[in-house]
């Protein structure tokens, strides 16, 4: 459903993406992985349709997309600047919904019902500030779920939130993925992440950003944080993307990309990057 | 406002009233170019029932936030328009910069040519001195505007008015409300001065002026001052009241940060 063929972007003469291909099909989980600078975040704002790339296209559901495609929602890292503080939860979740044309009354009680699948419900009357970084994630998530897009693109979207709560938000994806059938692009730095999430892991190499390899994830569908993770084609696989990213970071090249689009969003990412490579 | 914030407040005002009234009294000063403080609040509150003095003090007020308003409804929709459109901005930038710094009692002269009444002039000139706070608060909040909201909103399909209307805006507001606020207490001091220079029928500042007239009564003229500080106290007072109630939000935000 989501096809990219030589997709590249450079901010002047800062090559930052270079001959992209992905394809994704209808209901895929695909995870997106690479080191810090590598223009994962730039990707997905190229196929959210807001930045334009420089070269490339992106075909969504068989239409190049030009500007913002209509069936797309984005959960962003930074939870707490994506959610609009002077408005209820609800009223947040509810926001986008008036693009679908619904009354208020209809928008309302759609977003009441994302933030039940969230299990948030109770939350509905607060507003973002008042609740926990995790609960604010979930806010958005929710507020994703009620758009119903035909693909949710997420962008590091546990990097600003602690371990155990980490691990909450990726079985909440799981699960409104098997339930929904929705289609995710989901970026993340964390190798763990990629694979435990992933029906297939795409590892990215930085300058320029450019697709290193693809690996399908050969584990069942139904995961869980302990059993998972310490299953061995787990530790297999996490071990080969692993390898694939690092490979990335030779001793010619610079520590840390210039990348300033990324710089921002990956600032709070490389802070837990490490005990994530353990 | 906690009850001892308040009980503090109100030491420190009775110590300074004491300290005036000992010096008055001791003869330090002649007692009449400064009264005893006792006397000039006695005649505080004799002003207070005056049927003239209230009249001034309605003449003041009414031009006081007529300008206000008219500096409101030219400055914000301007400021919306040139920290939205780059090109505009960019343009205008060093225009605004010039003219800001241009004192309002400066236009006096201007003013008085170009108005024939002293209520149009003394709006004109409260007008001139509160676009540049509001006009300069509403720039810098519009392009401030958390680029991550904005994305969130576009992501979703919205047009750029859409996210002007349902991000920018609510987001800039209380620093535009911030703007009125400095503006408002900018806008009094002005009108008093011009009151003072230009004369008219009716305003504080010309009340100011007929105390000094045929011998000239500094304790009257001190008394009307006093209620000159009030209305600059209560205004203030009253818009950073509905900051907090309307913008909860914000307040709360910049709590939880610092």
């Amino acid at each position: 459903m989501l096809e990219i063929s030589g997709l590249g972007h450079a901010y002047g003469t800062h090559r930052v993406l270079e001959g992209i291909d992905l394809k994704v099909g209808e209901g895929e989980l695909v995870t997106i992985v690479g080191p810090s600078g590598c223009g994962k975040s730039t990707l997905l704002r190229c196929i959210a349709g807001l930045v334009p790339p420089t070269e490339g296209k992106v075909v969504l559901k068989g239409a190049p997309i030009d500007g913002v495609p209509d069936d797309l929602a984005v959960v962003f890292q930074d939870y707490s600047r994506s959610l609009l503080p002077w408005l209820t939860v609800r009223d947040n979740v509810a926001l986008p919904l008036r693009r679908r044309g619904l009354g208020k009354a209809e928008r309302r009680a759609q977003a009441v019902k994302a933030l039940a699948s969230v299990g948030l419900e109770d939350a509905a009357g607060k507003y973002p500030w008042q609740l926990s970084g995790g609960m604010q994630q979930r806010v958005s998530i929710a507020r994703a779920l009620a758009y119903k897009p035909t693909l949710m693109l997420m962008d590091e979207p546990f990097g600003s939130v602690d371990a155990q709560t980490r691990e909450d938000l990726e079985d909440l994806v799981l699960q409104v993925h098997r339930a929904e059938g929705m289609t995710i692009l989901l970026v993340t730095h964390d190798i763990d992440e990629s694979v435990y999430l992933g029906d297939r892991v795409v590892v990215l190499a930085r300058n320029p950003g450019r697709v290193r390899d693809e690996l399908p994830v050969t584990l069942p569908a139904g995961r869980d944080q302990i059993g998972t993770r310490a299953d061995a084609e787990f530790v297999r696989l996490r071990a080969e993307v692993g390898r694939l990213v690092r490979g990335v970071v030779k001793d010619s090249e610079p520590p840390d990309a210039t990348d300033a689009e990324d710089a921002d969003a990956e600032a709070v990412a490389t802070a837990v990057e490490e005990p994530a490579k353990k | 406002m906690t009850p001892r914030r308040i009980l503090l407040g109100a030491a420190g005002a009775v110590v300074v009233v004491g300290v005036l009234e000992a010096v008055s009294r001791s003869g330090l000063v002649d007692e009449t170019s400064l009264p005893p403080a006792s006397t000039v609040l006695k005649e505080a509150g004799k002003l207070a029932v005056d049927r003239e003095f209230l009249v001034d003090v309605g003449a003041t007020v009414r031009e006081w936030l007529l300008g206000l308003l008219l500096a409101v409804l030219a400055a914000v929709p301007l400021g919306v328009l040139l920290g939205s459109v780059p090109l505009l901005g960019t343009a205008s930038r060093a225009l605004v910069e010039l003219c800001r710094p241009v004192p309002s009692v400066a236009l006096i002269p201007l003013a008085t040519l170009l108005f024939s009444s002293p209520a149009q002039t003394n709006m004109s000139l409260i007008f001139y001195a509160c676009l540049w706070p509001i006009l300069v608060n509403t720039l810098y909040a519009l392009r401030d505007v958390d680029p991550v909201a904005k994305d969130t909103l576009r992501a979703f399909g919205s047009s750029t008015p859409a996210v002007l209307w349902r991000v920018s805006l609510p987001s800039a507001a209380p620093f535009i409300a911030t703007g009125v606020r400095i503006a408002a207490s900018v806008a009094l001091v002005v009108l008093i001065s011009t009151e003072l220079l230009v004369g008219g029928d009716n305003g504080i500042g010309i009340y100011l002026t007929e105390t000094q007239q045929g011998g000239g009564r500094t304790d009257l003229m001190l008394a009307g001052a006093c209620w000159a500080g009030v209305l600059g106290l209560l205004a203030n007072t009253a818009l950073i009241a509905l900051e907090r109630v309307a913008f909860r939000w914000h307040a709360a935000r910049v709590e939880g940060i610092a």
